[in-house]
């Protein structure tokens, strides 16, 4: 009997083996998505809408992060490599080049809309309107130590006050994501450089150490990275109210009754003004797309119609109910129009 | 003056209190202990389950819908395509103002029209597929609301926070009660979440999808690891020399057993995908990659079991006439196999519970049709956990912790099993 079961065990390892053989071979009926986690809610619910909506199966949308969506993307063209790659940030040239390396020679970009950063604290403590200048000098690792920041020291601040007078007394404490984070980049590329701006010495220096100096956050406890779950931070937030998080905009949408945006240069995150601009700290969001693909893989075409559709992406569209904020008519007419016309990417 | 020599029972009274003191005192501390891991248990439990329980309730609304044929079949000629296409969110939008037909203004209009889920559009699409005669039929169907109200009927919305403060305003709190006090509001079962694949509306996702890739990838696990455990168990116990080599093989199969399972990704994607060329993001690599991970587990515990089958029964096996292999198949195997299914169900388990090796292989993602092999896009269990804690919807938390609980009713129903197994066929000698 026992000799039975162990024949039986061993066919079935065959079996499995030999699946696995055919597998590779499979010919793929489905989208297959990587990419930003931020964008990942959006392209979600376009994803589920389109599967549940046309004869087609529903995309498989993976959770890599921009960078890792992008290099999943360019490693080649075939059904083993993805087609579509969401993205928190620009393409870069580099990765446009290892694109081309590996033969993905064409590539069409859909600017699907803006995401805004909030720098948030718990609505039981008081909401701070604060300036890039003040949360440079708060959270970067040297700062200025005269006033045109050609001297520079260790961070030496512990409270807000000691950032700019007009603040209270409120120890330094802020969450913020890891430097894998698409949120991560863009948050210094839009706060940290901007406040940096101010200071003529640091402004005249050359890009890479200007770059250090105002992107390197400081690490004695003032500044934490909280890793890239936002809820995380959400929770954190509501635990201790002295803390301050930075998060992605949908997230302080979504927990208004918890926590309160501080305003960024007198402009609080709102829906309204990150549409039209006027709050400074929002980043375009991307979804890249493999044009070998669009003929290989079935209902491309047509997803990419539901992404840009008014009922989709538009100002009362579903995906403005999950906290996308979209972008201005003509822009979206200009981007769904690239998008049908096939336009390649131009950097 | 010597004192006289102590006799022995004094030599005893002289330390018997403090002895006795010693030993109630680490009795007291190994009480501690346990008694500060139940109160963690417990608080993880209480945690748990009254954040999650409320996920097996959803909240539905009663709406009068009526199948317009102008919507839905304009030319009236019942053709698939058409009714396929047909705009059905026309439909649940006419349906909802017809509750409230004093409601004005285009925002206004707007909102109350998202009282329902949106998942209603798709449910009035399958009804009108499944039975085209519905078409022109007026009729109350019961669909699930919102998510955002559906916290507030659980009772997750403070309505004494000033409005700004609230997901929903004063206007749509009004709108629900007004609901139900017309009795249209009920609360039931959530079948839904034990039915369904993953969705970004929280009252339409479910854990089917990802149960089921967590069992097609446990039955890859079990087919190639258990066989494989449990052949490199016996031989190595019972054929192979003990020399260098044999040794230097136990020793990496005890590394192995402690090596982070995120390094069995990184191998099975370097492997399995790139170089095998499977899909990513299947059961089939997933359940590979926990093979690799469960397999010196089970090695292990299988040789553990061997060892304790005593050599007599070898001996008078071998004593008898049998051969080596029929020693080993017809006697010493049945001896040691339920210590060897226990370690084989522990490895599942653990397995079950896994999510750092899914993570390099594609298995962290959205899939919303539920897997019907092995080859087919899946996530699993505790990755779908990890999806929706990551979620900035209030509702996928409580959602999240209902999920946790049913992981961890397989996890104890799988141990418990293993303890069972253990307890009726075990024989100590």
């Amino acid at each position: 009997m026992y000799r039975k079961a162990m024949l039986t065990a061993a066919a079935v390892a065959l079996a499995v083996a030999g699946l696995a053989t055919s597998a590779a071979a499979q010919q793929r009926d489905y989208i297959q998505i990587v990419g930003s986690s931020t964008v990942y809610p959006f392209t979600t619910v376009v994803a589920e809408q389109f599967g549940k909506t046309t004869k087609f199966k529903t995309p498989k949308v993976e959770s890599t992060g921009s960078g890792g969506g992008l290099k999943l993307f360019c490693a080649g063209v075939g059904v083993e490599h993805p087609d579509l790659t969401n993205s928190s940030r620009r393409i870069k040239n580099t990765e446009v080049e290892r694109c081309g390396k590996n033969g993905v020679k064409e590539i069409v970009e859909l600017k699907v809309g803006y995401d805004g950063i909030a720098v948030a604290n718990s609505k039981k403590s008081k909401a701070l309107s604060l300036t890039p200048r003040d949360l440079f000098l708060a959270l970067a690792k040297d700062v200025p130590a005269n006033a045109d920041g050609s001297k520079r020291q260790a961070n030496p601040h512990k409270t807000w006050k000691d950032v700019n007078p007009k603040l209270p007394a409120l120890k330094i404490e802020v969450l913020g994501p890891p430097p894998t984070s698409g949120t991560r980049d863009a948050f210094v590329e839009l706060v940290m450089d901007a406040g940096c701006k101010e200071f003529a010495a640091i402004e005249k220096m050359s890009k890479q150490p200007r770059r250090a100096a105002c992107r390197t956050m400081r690490e004695d406890g003032h500044f934490v990275e909280a890793g890239e779950n936002d809820n995380l931070i959400v929770q954190k937030l509501d635990a201790n109210p002295d803390a301050f998080g930075i998060f992605g905009f949908s997230f302080l949408d979504q927990n208004t009754d918890k926590l309160q945006g501080a305003s960024i240069n007198g402009v609080k995150p709102e829906f309204e003004t990150i549409a039209d601009g006027s709050y400074p700290v929002s980043r375009p969001l991307y979804v890249y797309i493999k044009k070998a693909h669009l003929d290989v893989i079935s209902g491309m075409r047509e997803f990419l119609a539901e992404y840009t559709s008014e009922k989709a992406w538009g100002e009362d569209g579903y995906l403005s109910d999950k906290g996308l904020i979209p972008m201005p008519k003509q822009e979206r007419q200009q981007f769904s129009s690239d998008v049908k016309n096939l336009k390649n990417l131009a950097l | 003056m010597a004192t006289p020599p102590k006799s022995t029972i004094e030599r005893v009274r002289a330390t018997l209190a403090r002895r006795n003191r010693a030993e109630r005192r680490f009795k007291n501390l190994g009480r501690a202990a346990v008694l500060l891991g139940l109160v963690f248990l417990v608080l993880m439990f209480v945690n748990i389950i009254s954040t999650g329980y409320p996920a097996f309730w959803q909240t539905y609304v009663k709406l009068p819908v009526y199948f317009d044929p102008q919507v839905v079949d304009p030319q009236g000629n019942r053709d698939r395509e058409t009714l396929g296409s047909a705009d059905y969110g026309a439909l649940v939008k006419a349906s909802v103002r017809s509750l409230f037909p004093e409601v004005e203004g285009r925002r206004d209009r707007r909102d109350v029209a998202k009282l329902a889920s949106r998942g209603t559009v798709f449910q009035l699409r399958r009804m009108v597929l499944a039975d085209p005669s519905l078409v022109g039929v007026r009729t109350e169907i019961w669909v699930p609301v919102d998510d955002d109200y559906d916290m507030l009927h659980k009772g997750n919305v403070d309505r004494t926070l000033p409005e700004a403060d609230r997901r929903l305003s004063d206007r749509k709190i009004g709108w629900f009660d007004r609901l139900i006090a017309e009795g249209r509001i009920e609360s039931r079962f959530n079948a839904t979440f034990f039915q369904a694949g993953d969705s970004r509306e929280p009252e339409l996702a479910g854990i089917w999808g990802a149960a089921m890739g967590s069992f097609f990838m446990l039955v890859v696990t079990l087919s190639l690891s258990f066989p494989l455990g449990v052949a490199t168990a016996v031989y190595l116990e019972e054929f192979a020399p003990r020399n260098r080599v044999t040794s230097l093989i136990e020793v990496n199969i005890n590394n192995l057993a402690a090596v982070p399972s995120i390094v069995f990704g990184l191998l099975g994607l370097a492997v399995f995908i790139n170089l095998f060329g499977l899909p990513r993001s299947a059961p089939l690599v997933g359940g590979l990659v926990l093979t690799l991970m469960t397999l010196p587990t089970i090695i292990i515990a299988g040789r553990a079991a061997l060892t304790s089958v005593p050599p007599s029964i070898r001996e008078a096996a071998l004593g008898i006439g049998a051969s080596k292999l029929q020693m080993i198949v017809h006697h010493v195997l049945p001896l040691a196999m339920p210590g060897m299914l226990t370690g084989t169900i522990i490895g599942m388990a653990r397995a079950l519970g896994e999510t750092a090796p899914l993570l390099m292989i594609g298995m962290v993602a959205f899939v919303v049709d539920i897997p019907q092999s092995v080859t087919d896009a899946a996530t699993a269990l505790p990755v779908q956990i990890f999806l929706w804690l990551d979620s900035p919807e209030r509702a996928f938390v409580e959602r999240a912790s209902a999920a946790i609980m049913v992981l961890l009713a397989f996890l104890i129903a799988m141990n418990a099993l293993a303890i069972v197994l253990r307890r009726r066929f075990e024989r100590r000698w």
